[in-house]
């Protein structure tokens, strides 16, 4: 839907290729995209017209008028710049000195603050303390059950005498749950609110009664991602009505581009402590700035992507693929090895998503059907191990044979075969003009590895001609009839 | 005004229907808090989340107006603006289907985590047992800890029966398939089910959701796929409203949390986009706080002085 704000910026500059110099006019030009791109990613108008304002200072500099590619220049400094608003005072969570160390959750309903108690709980215990969860939500029907269940599933003890649901006085509550966190020795109290609008004085007076009744050492503002352009006016109102030390962005794994997160931070001049990235418990993360100044410019997330290829990837079975290419041995069993490991790494969308300029293609993404992957799986276990070792040996039967084992057509078996022999071929051709980045030895030369062209296949494509020799070396057995219906 | 929603509950009427609802006008906050000023339209959309491209073709639709004629009041300027915005949310298609006397209807709520679908859900209920009518409530949200639980609740409120998966973390399919054999064997008239929350790019939930939407299929034809919006959200409703098409065919939007400081100019984007009328509005967390949307309230609304 949106252009990568690099490839518009590149687009605008184009015309100008040629030009010694950029004009003002230029600039200006460039800096009505960057607005654009800013205002679709949610980010307050307001805040926009002072980032342009400062923009547009450094861009009529000498920085970008003498740079080789002003486009990629302008691109540099509007991330930098974001990257410095998102750093804010960049800091870890305040510990007490003397333990309890209290943590009170403020923001709107359905911003996620339950969910982001019991991952802040679980992040905690992981990192050896104590927490306690409090459920201080009596508002919202059953928000107490939610905590509760929630505690249960990360082994966290839930403070909650009430039952919710409109009963209990949460200022009591939270009061009682720090003496109780005294005596039980816990290190950390986390304190799950109700959630509350900016506007609603008498819900903002109950949070300022829970913060002057407990002190809370952070007192964290959950703000969805998502959120547009009232992202200002709720931050005011809470940083005003109940004073915030901290903000905790949520439901980050969603495909928006979180310029609330750019607005928050200017308007309240706190830190971001935390992202919230994933229905699992175990998604919470410590927020990177400058991962989120290139997602609010679209420029991909690739830090992302290659740290999810490297927790995914195992550096080990790489190599022994590396060197199976090289050697022309690559088989259906590695491919559906490999496979398996992309999607580990999640949705294909996902992580295509992640890479820069992809804003370009997200049309195309949205056609991209991640149960391919499950059908090629499919149709990949559905084979022997013969079959997926030399592929030679699928027969019409055994292609009709495997479309049934897999819930499939033959003719997407007929596919998938196709696309293996293109994969198989370009991969042998990538292992021979280049080294494989990571693998520890020189990629095998064609001559070691090419079988003479006097016996076996006569055939110019290498995989055909591979796959072809490797079937001479086995004599299938030509039984049973041809509509695979046995002996 | 129940009995009257009785009477009419087999004929077709219920655009006729009114609904206890407070007065939208009072819950959406003005474009033009202090004065009225056009002179930045463009931005002031822009404020109220109305994206670029439909704030843009508001602001210069306007202008050709205004060009034509002079010497307007700001009353009359005031009422150009507000019957420009109301005709881009006009549709004659926004009315609930709850006329097409196929019984039960089934309605199937959707939208991303936190947008207030049980919320939502609570309400309907109630007004609809408030009016008589049977309602059966589906609990296919499997996957939140205590969903099920918070919608028990709404549904007690209601006097509404509740369909529970058999066991936790059920697929939410074959509770979806459940209410409906339930519905039709207890003649309910209204089937509503609510489904766990998920966000829009998460292309193995959007699944589930077409999986949800085949299976009630397989009984009784969907009446209405509601699309239950967070009147706070940015341009991503717009991506939501798009992928949530795709999956499930939504056939209305709720706009929820207009008590807030959020003006709701997301509507526009997606009308303008997408098409899909905007069905109900809700304005606060008590049972009673919804609303049939009405562009022109609506409207009012925003260029209110």
């Amino acid at each position: 839907m949106f252009d990568s704000l690099s490839n518009r910026l590149s687009e605008t500059f184009r015309s100008l290729r040629g030009k010694g110099r950029l004009s003002a006019a230029d600039i200006d030009q460039t800096l009505r995209e960057i607005r654009k791109s800013l205002l679709e990613a949610d980010v307050a108008l307001d805040v926009v017209k002072t980032f342009i304002a400062s923009i547009r200072e450094r861009a009529l500099g000498d920085e970008v008028s003498k740079a080789l590619n002003p486009a990629q220049q302008v691109v540099q400094i509007v991330n930098s710049e974001l990257v410095k608003i998102l750093g804010g005072e960049t800091r870890k969570l305040q510990f007490a000195k003397t333990p309890p160390t209290i943590i009170m959750l403020a923001g709107l309903q359905g911003s996620g603050k339950t969910t982001f108690a019991a991952k802040l709980a679980n992040l905690l215990k992981s990192e050896g303390q104590t927490p306690l969860l409090v459920a201080c939500d009596l508002q919202r029907p059953n928000a107490v059950d939610q905590l509760m269940v929630l505690g249960e599933k990360i082994a966290v003890p839930v403070y909650a005498p009430e039952p919710g649901n409109g009963i209990g006085n949460p200022v009591a509550v939270a009061k009682q749950a720090v003496e109780r966190a005294r005596k039980d020795q816990h290190s950390v109290v986390i304190i799950d609110t109700a959630g509350r609008l900016g506007i609603d004085q008498e819900m903002m007076q109950q949070a300022i009664d829970i913060r002057n009744a407990v002190d809370p050492d952070e007192l964290i503002f959950v703000i969805d991602s998502m959120l547009g352009q009232d992202a200002v006016n709720v931050a005011k109102a809470f940083q005003d009505g109940v004073g915030i030390s901290a903000v905790a962005l949520t439901k980050l794994d969603g495909d928006a581009r979180g310029g609330a997160a750019l607005s928050v931070a200017t308007i309240t001049g706190k830190a971001i402590l935390f992202s919230s990235t994933g229905e699992s418990i175990a998604s919470l993360e410590v927020f990177h700035p400058d991962r989120m100044a290139s997602r609010i410019l679209d420029m991909g997330d690739i830090l992302t992507l290659i740290e999810q290829a490297q927790k995914t990837f195992d550096q080990a079975e790489s190599n022994k693929i590396a060197e199976k290419i090289a050697n022309e041995q690559f088989t259906l069993q590695d491919f559906l090895d490999q496979l398996q490991q992309v999607k580990k790494m999640g949705s294909l969308k996902g992580l295509m998503g992640m890479l820069p300029g992809m804003g370009k293609l997200k049309n195309d993404l949205d056609q991209l059907d991640d149960k391919i992957v499950d059908r090629t799986q499919a149709i990949i276990q559905s084979m022997t191990a013969l079959e997926r070792n030399q592929p030679r040996v699928l027969n019409g039967s055994r292609r009709m044979r495997i479309a049934k084992g897999s819930g499939t057509s033959v003719t997407e078996v007929n596919q998938l075969m196709q696309r293996f022999e293109q994969a198989s071929k370009a991969m042998k051709s990538m292992a021979r003009s280049a080294p494989i980045p990571g693998t520890p030895f020189p990629v095998a030369n064609k001559k070691t590895v090419k079988p003479s062209k006097k016996s076996g296949s006569k055939s110019g494509n290498p995989a055909k001609r591979a796959a072809e020799n490797q079937g001479l070396s086995y004599q299938p057995k030509q039984s049973g009839s041809s509509f695979g219906l046995g002996n | 005004m129940f009995e009257f929603l009785r009477r009419n509950k087999r004929s077709s009427q219920s655009e006729q229907v009114t609904l206890p609802s407070r007065s939208l006008g009072s819950a959406i906050r003005s474009l033009f808090p202090q004065k009225f000023d056009l002179a930045d339209l463009e931005e002031t959309l822009l404020r109220a989340d109305f994206g670029i491209a439909a704030s843009e073709e508001i602001t210069q639709e306007l202008a050709r107006q205004l060009r034509d004629v002079s010497d307007l009041s700001e009353q009359q300027k005031r009422t150009l603006l507000r019957d420009l915005l109301a005709s881009k949310l006009t549709r004659k298609d926004a009315a609930l289907n709850l006329q097409s006397e196929v019984f039960p209807y089934v309605y199937l709520v959707v939208g991303v985590n936190g947008a207030g679908k049980t919320t939502t859900i609570g309400k309907l209920a109630k007004w609809l047992s408030d009016g008589q009518w049977k309602v059966i409530i589906g609990a296919a949200d499997t996957f939140r800890a205590a969903a099920v639980d918070q919608l028990a609740t709404w549904a007690e409120r209601a006097g509404a029966e509740i369909v529970r998966p058999q066991v936790p973390g059920q697929d939410p399919a074959a509770v979806a398939y459940q209410t409906i054999e339930r519905a039709i064997s207890e003649q309910a008239d209204i089937a509503i089910i609510d489904t766990a929350g998920r966000l829009q790019n998460k292309q193995d939930l959007m699944d589930e959701l077409s999986k949800i939407v085949r299976a009630v299929e397989k009984q009784t034809p969907v009446s209405e796929v509601l699309l239950v919006l967070d009147a706070t959200m940015g341009q991503n409703a717009l991506a939501q409203a798009r992928a949530f098409t795709a999956a499930a065919k939504v056939t209305g939007i709720v706009l929820t949390k207009l008590d807030g400081t959020a003006k709701g100019g997301i509507a526009f984007a997606i009308q303008r986009e997408l098409g899909i009328p905007i069905k109900l509005v809700g304005v606060g967390e008590g049972v009673d706080d919804f609303a049939f949307f009405s562009p022109k309230n609506f409207a009012a609304a925003l260029v209110a002085g």
